[in-house]
């Protein structure tokens, strides 16, 4: 579902951030993007979401193809992820409820369907409770709750996290990878992006990909470019 | 429509400060202009009263029959650069310079034989009012035979010109400048209020916005600050007009077409620094 082949992304002024990196995640799958930071992980996240486009080699996310994709394809495409970053950004002058309700509004779903899909993923992420509340009136946890709920909101097919428990205590930690857990086993893939090893360890059977310096130095489904060209 | 109008709404309610402030500025600047066209439209007008004076006299040749006078003038009326042709009899002539010309009031008395001709008083249309047209429609009077001669104060009319000119060339210069400046302060102002909401705008992204959704709030907000900073700057130019009239004085004001068009320009402005800003913006993240 989302398939990186020799992908390799090079900026201008801090050169390569992945080097020619071959991973596939499918469908339903929780996957981990490991490494130091600078590593390449949110390079290769910025790749999926189109935040950025490769070098060179080819992005597949979802049947789309980025590096052909049209500027104004790129919202379609968006509409299929979920996204999610360790700073939550959320918007801190509307409520709970109001920066979940943000992202339907602003894909044009349906008014009448609009308030009960958002009071569904507020209480899928346990903050029914605290709709009216602003950003500023939650825990660090609470609003990551909140960004993954305006996450889910549109039924992704993946949903993408960035350190999304960078900022969070141990204990907010669980909470929010048990949440993603919880997703992921409802069916929506989940590729999260960390350099939180015990979170890692602590789901043994989930696909692990880690970078160093921008290249993919190890790949638990084994199908990294230099896994297949052993015999 | 309703979420754009809303996100347009919340947009000032958010940033009442910020919205003002916009609105002040582009008040300003435009009244900076408003104040220049002031200017603009009351040496127009003046240099337009003047040259409604602007008249070419074609002296006749005495016992030119009536009929010809009658048919000559109604082919000069039919000249594109005229407005109107007055056939001035003898009679008419001495009349007025009786009227006119008291100094010489004994003179006149005492006259046996009317000395005065009678004379086609052509008035231009007032765009023909230069020394191009002047002389080029006493060229062709002059070609009628019973034209004796042609008079149409050449040196004032080329004055006039030159004044026109002077008058033209500064002001389309000063208007250009300070048109500039208030474009650049009016993009600027409308650059912040973009950058303000940078972070709202990279989250309508992520989440599937398309940008001509992005930007339509964004162009409304111009639309309407530029047309209230045009309805202000009016106001202010208005207030301005009216301590000049009492204390220094009497100026014409905009027509309600000019004034009209000023705060509509107010409107266009804000909408195309919104656009310029905006876009600038959407291909910078």
């Amino acid at each position: 579902m989302i398939k990186f082949t020799d992908v390799t992304k090079e900026y201008p002024k801090t050169g390569a951030a992945l080097k020619n990196a071959s991973f596939h995640i499918k469908k339903g799958e929780f996957a981990f993007l490991t490494g130091h930071s600078g590593a390449g992980k949110s390079t290769a996240l910025r790749l999926v979401y189109l935040a950025d486009r490769p070098t060179s080699g080819e992005v597949r996310v979802s049947g789309f193809a980025t590096a052909r994709l049209a500027a104004g394809d790129v919202p379609r495409l968006r509409r299929r992820l979920g996204i999610v970053f360790q700073d939550f950004q959320l918007l801190e002058d509307r409520t709970a409820e109001e920066n979940v309700a943000f992202t339907l509004e602003v894909t044009r779903a349906r008014r009448t369907t609009i308030g009960p899909r958002v009071m569904r993923v507020l209480t899928q992420v346990g903050l029914a409770g605290k709709a009216g509340q602003y950003p500023r009136e939650l825990s660090g946890g609470e609003q990551q709750r909140v960004a993954i709920a305006r996450a889910l909101v549109n039924d992704p097919v993946v949903l993408l996290a960035d350190e999304p428990t960078g900022n969070l205590d141990e204990r907010a930690t669980r909470g929010i990878f048990q949440l993603l857990r919880d997703i992921n086993a409802s069916g929506t893939a989940v590729l999260m992006a960390t350099h939180d090893l015990d979170l890692v360890r602590s789901l043994p059977g989930a696909h692990l990909i880690e970078l160093q310096t921008g290249e993919v130095v190890y790949d638990s489904a084994g199908d990294a470019p230099a896994a297949e060209e052993a015999p | 429509m309703n979420l754009v109008l809303r996100e347009t709404g919340l947009a000032f309610r958010r940033a009442p400060l910020l919205s003002a402030l916009s609105i002040t500025t582009i008040a300003f600047s435009l009244f900076v202009f408003g104040l220049f066209g002031l200017v603009a439209v009351n040496i127009e007008r003046a240099i337009g009263s003047v040259a409604e004076r602007v008249e070419v006299v074609a002296y006749l040749k005495r016992g030119t029959p009536i009929e010809t006078l009658a048919l000559a003038q109604a082919d000069i009326e039919a000249f594109p650069e005229v407005e109107s042709v007055e056939h001035v009899t003898e009679e008419q002539a001495l009349a007025r310079a009786r009227r006119d010309l008291t100094e010489f009031q004994d003179i006149f008395q005492d006259l046996e034989v009317n000395p005065l001709p009678s004379s086609f008083d052509v008035r231009l249309k007032p765009p023909f009012r230069d020394a191009a047209h002047v002389t080029e429609v006493a060229h062709r009077l002059q070609s009628f035979a019973f034209v004796d001669d042609v008079r149409y104060g050449r040196d004032w009319v080329e004055k006039l010109d030159r004044l026109r000119d002077i008058a033209g060339a500064v002001g389309s210069v000063v208007g250009a400048a300070f048109a500039l400046v208030a474009i650049i302060i009016i993009g600027t102002t409308i650059r912040m209020a973009v950058l303000q909401r940078a972070r709202e705008i990279a989250i309508m992204r992520l989440v599937g916005a398309t940008d001509s959704f992005i930007r339509l709030p964004f162009l409304l907000e111009g639309l309407v600050k530029g047309l209230l900073g045009g309805l202000v700057a009016l106001g202010l130019s208005a207030g301005a007009w009216a301590l000049i009239n009492q204390a220094l004085l009497r100026a014409s004001f905009f027509t309600p077409a000019q004034a009209a068009i000023g705060v509509a320009a107010g409107g266009l402005l804000g909408l195309a620094g919104s656009a310029l800003s905006v876009g600038r913006h959407l291909r910078s993240v």
